[in-house]
């Protein structure tokens, strides 16, 4: 009995299993492997035999003479292809004078055998002979019957030529350092910008009053709209030269020259005397952050700040605790549990965000952090190699940091 | 003579929101009406420093509606004649109306937040209880404005964007007003121009049948596993409810070459078939785990009694499980369905045929030098209403949903 059951669960997963295997825990494993393979982005169409048919000659009457001429090429520039071969059937009303060299000649088919060839290859192969009424009435004879060519080709994916070419161009960039503190700044400051406002964004809506259903479905908007819009509407509200936020600041006399939010990767700003460079595109993303992913956090801490008793606070204002130490001696400490899940999932999260910069900034002016930069090496450099190799990094940081969150965080309730 | 009094508070407190609302209001001056406004902080926090004294002298019980009109009628009138009549730094005939508004708004909201804070509160010596209340009360007041403006703000702009025309934009990015003159033919000219040239008809279907297909993938999967995991006995089974959400700490970037790869090689890349292969597979562990708790919830004598009364495994699943759980799928459902509807990553990185791009790909094309802002905009506008609405409509649900199961971000 136990064991059918258990056997009934097993056979219940099953479908989950099978594509959670193939779509999250192969790609994973898979991209190890393409870390350390010489793979381009061109090199995802495997190498052919391309051909291109032409009429040489221009018969027009009956008996003339014509030419059929294959041209071929090997597609790869680095690449052999084995057991080339290309196979034809002749047009109607054509008939060969003679096979040429590597081709035979069968009941109106042409079959050519080019065994190995190398790299860039190219060859022509011309047939000649007459061509009689039948073929002549044909638009485009060639059109009709066109030419295959096979051949047997070793794909780079499965291929075992490995290189560790790809990590030592990763580490060895001078940028990579720097996309990787991008990458720290972005993650810690941006998780906690999220918290910080998701925390005091509870406490305003922690009592009730008029409109509070309605604030707190406001509230959650830039969590709920896609990604895609809410990007793209900071892009324009921020826009030097149409954005609203930059005409404002001008005209009313706050600044002097508009402020290119996403595009300047610095501005020097002097205080009490000293001047320092402060990283503007990089801090405007990580605005961007915290304001669409603190209604996460809002969310939780509402929650669970809603079902402490009111017991205690009671005591408190009995014995004269003020508000502020009711704040951090009572509801703190009770809400230390669900900040630390959340900085958790929120660290982990915005370290794996690609699409917020990429669509505010497209990882320019000092805001690129590794996610970014998996694509750029990937598919904006055609390098397939050495976006995994960032994206193996990735990996790599996150399991690191997944198991020190584990290992040190408190033991509090589940999820 | 101590310095704490309630006399401090009201000078802080009134020089706070005068302040505060003037720069607010002037701003939402400018931006409905377009006319750049110049709104005098210090003469504001004056006003707002009379208001709050003449509230605080009196005693709390007569602060009546009586007084509070009194301290408005102050505000207004220090403003006014601090500023040599002219409020918004602007001469009173430019957009009188309007103007007109944004000053009541400016009086009553100081006055309204004002007495709010200064509630309680003696005109003399006050406690360090009572001068915290006052700092608490200042700083949510604070909050509430600013949470508003910056959340409103993006989507206000958004849809005033897309509502405007090139050269109105270019000439003044400030006025964000709906010239109502103009027609709705030309108001709407950006929608009805994606809808007409850029094929947003044709998006909007597409999202709409992979928002939905990745729904029914994602419960068929789903409901059955979170089944198993919650009611039947198994060896692994705790570790198996845990470890499905550590799936969702697996970042799309790391998964997007390697399925490019494949995808790529087997002709699934550029279609929808793709995208529907993927996008269930990042959303089941997360139903998964949001169903099974919810099954658990369920008591399972009522399964029992009808595993007694003959039903087959699938009966009770079928006929007492899922009937009694509309509520979970629902919120499962809306969640995966925004989920769906949302997805940027594999959308852009697969699709390059146009006439199978979803709405965040088809969005993406309108980003370019070549294609005018509002109709981005507009694009960002057709995006988000359907997802807003069905958040709006289902926002009990939803929110039980996202805070019982936790969500991806």
């Amino acid at each position: 009995m136990q064991r059918r059951e258990a056997r009934l669960a097993w056979a219940m997963l099953a479908p989950t299993f099978l594509i959670v295997l193939a779509i999250v825990l192969f790609p994973l494993v898979a991209n190890f492997w393409i870390s350390v393979k010489p793979v381009g982005l061109a090199d995802l169409r495997p190498p052919a035999i391309l051909v291109n048919e032409r009429l040489r000659g221009r018969p027009k009457e009956p008996g003339d003479q014509a030419t059929i001429e294959y041209r071929l090429r090997n597609s790869s520039q680095d690449e052999e292809i084995r057991s080339a071969q290309l196979a034809a059937t002749l047009p109607p009303g054509f008939t060969p004078a003679g096979a040429p060299e590597s081709c035979s000649l069968n009941s109106g088919e042409i079959a050519c055998k080019f065994g190995t060839i190398p790299p860039r290859w190219r060859e022509n192969v011309r047939l000649e002979g007459t061509v009689d009424a039948e073929f002549l009435k044909l638009d485009d004879p060639l059109d009709a019957y066109p030419a295959e060519t096979s051949g047997e080709a070793d794909n780079i994916l499965t291929s075992f030529e490995f290189t560790l070419e790809n990590f030592r161009r990763v580490f060895s960039g001078a940028e990579f350092w720097s996309v990787l503190r991008v990458t720290i700044y972005y993650t810690v400051f941006g998780t906690g910008g999220a918290l910080v406002l998701g925390l005091f964004a509870a406490q305003l809506m922690n009592e009730s009053f008029k409109g509070r259903g309605f604030l707190r479905g406001l509230f959650l908007f830039p969590y709920v709209a896609p990604v895609i819009a809410v990007a793209f509407t900071w892009v324009v509200l921020f826009d030097p030269f149409s954005g609203m936020l930059n005409a404002l600041l001008t005209r009313m006399g706050v600044v002097g020259e508009p402020i290119n939010f996403f595009g300047a990767r610095s501005i020097p700003i002097t205080l009490f005397g000293l001047t320092f460079e402060f990283p503007l595109a990089l801090s405007t993303v990580i605005a961007f952050e915290a304001w669409r992913y603190f209604p996460l956090s809002f969310l939780f801490i509402l929650a669970r700040m809603q079902s402490l008793s009111s017991d205690l606070y009671e005591a408190a204002e009995m014995d004269g605790a003020t508000p502020l130490q009711q704040f951090w001696y009572i509801s703190l400490p009770q809400l230390v549990g669900i900040l630390s899940i959340l900085f958790l999932l929120r660290f982990i999260w915005t370290f794996n965000k690609f699409d917020d910069i990429f669509l505010l900034t497209g990882g320019a002016a000092g805001t690129r952090t590794l996610t970014v930069d998996v694509y750029e090496q990937g598919f904006a450099l055609s390098n397939l190699g050495a976006g995994a190799a960032v994206a193996v990094v990735v990996f790599v940081l996150l399991v690191t940091f997944a198991t020190l969150f584990i290992r040190f965080s408190p033991k509090e309730e589940g999820l | 003579m101590s310095i704490r009094t309630g006399y401090a508070a009201a000078i802080l407190i009134g020089a706070l929101w005068g302040a505060l609302f003037i720069v607010v209001t002037g701003v939402l001056f400018t931006l409905v009406t377009g006319t750049v406004s110049a709104p005098p902080a210090g003469a504001a926090a004056l006003a707002g420093i009379v208001g709050a004294l003449v509230l605080v002298t009196a005693k709390a019980e007569n602060r009546t509606r009586t007084r509070k009109l009194i301290a408005g009628l102050a505000v207004l009138l220090t403003l006014g004649l601090f500023t040599f009549m002219s409020p918004f730094g602007l001469p009173l005939d430019r957009n009188p109306l309007w103007q007109l508004f944004a000053l009541v708004l400016f009086v009553a909201s100081v006055a309204f937040a004002s007495e709010r804070c200064l509630a309680d509160i003696p005109r003399g010596p006050i406690n360090r209880y009572q001068s915290e209340l006052v700092f608490i009360r200042a700083t949510k007041g604070i909050g509430f404005a600013v949470f508003t403006i910056i959340v409103a703000l993006p989507f206000y702009v958004m849809v005033m964007t897309s509502l405007k025309s090139q050269q109105a934009l270019l000439a003044n990015p400030l006025d964000l007003s709906i010239d109502l003159s103009q027609g709705v033919d030309s108001l709407f000219r950006s929608y009805v121009e994606l809808f007409t040239q850029f094929n947003f008809g044709r998006y909007l279907l597409v999202s709409a049948i992979v928002s939905v297909g990745t729904v029914l993938i994602t419960l068929s999967f789903s409901v059955p596993g979170a089944y198993a995991v919650s009611r039947l006995r198994f060896k692994g089974r705790d570790f198996l409810a845990r470890s499905v959400l550590l799936i969702y700490m697996v970042p799309a970037i790391v998964l997007v070459i390697p399925l490019y790869a494949v995808f790529s090689q087997l002709g699934l890349r550029n279609s929808l078939t793709g995208l529907l292969i993927v996008y269930p597979a990042t959303t089941i562990p997360v139903a998964l785990y949001m169903l099974q708790g919810y099954f658990r919830g369920l008591p399972a004598e009522l399964e029992e009694a009808g595993l007694m009364d003959g039903l087959t495994r699938l009966g009770v699943i079928l006929k007492i499980t899922l009937p009694l759980s509309l509520p979970a799928l629902a919120s499962v459902s809306l969640y995966v369905f925004m989920i769906a509807w949302n997805e940027f990553l594999f959308a852009y990185m697969f699709l390059d045929d146009p006439a199978i791009f979803t709405l965040s790909r088809g969005i993406v094309s309108l980003n370019s030098s070549e294609v005018p802002r509002q109709h981005l905009m507009a694009g960002a506008v057709v995006a988000t209403v359907p997802v807003l609405v069905i958040f709006l409509w289902f926002e009990r649900f939803l929110v039980q949903g996202l805070t019982a199961g936790s969500v991806k971000g």
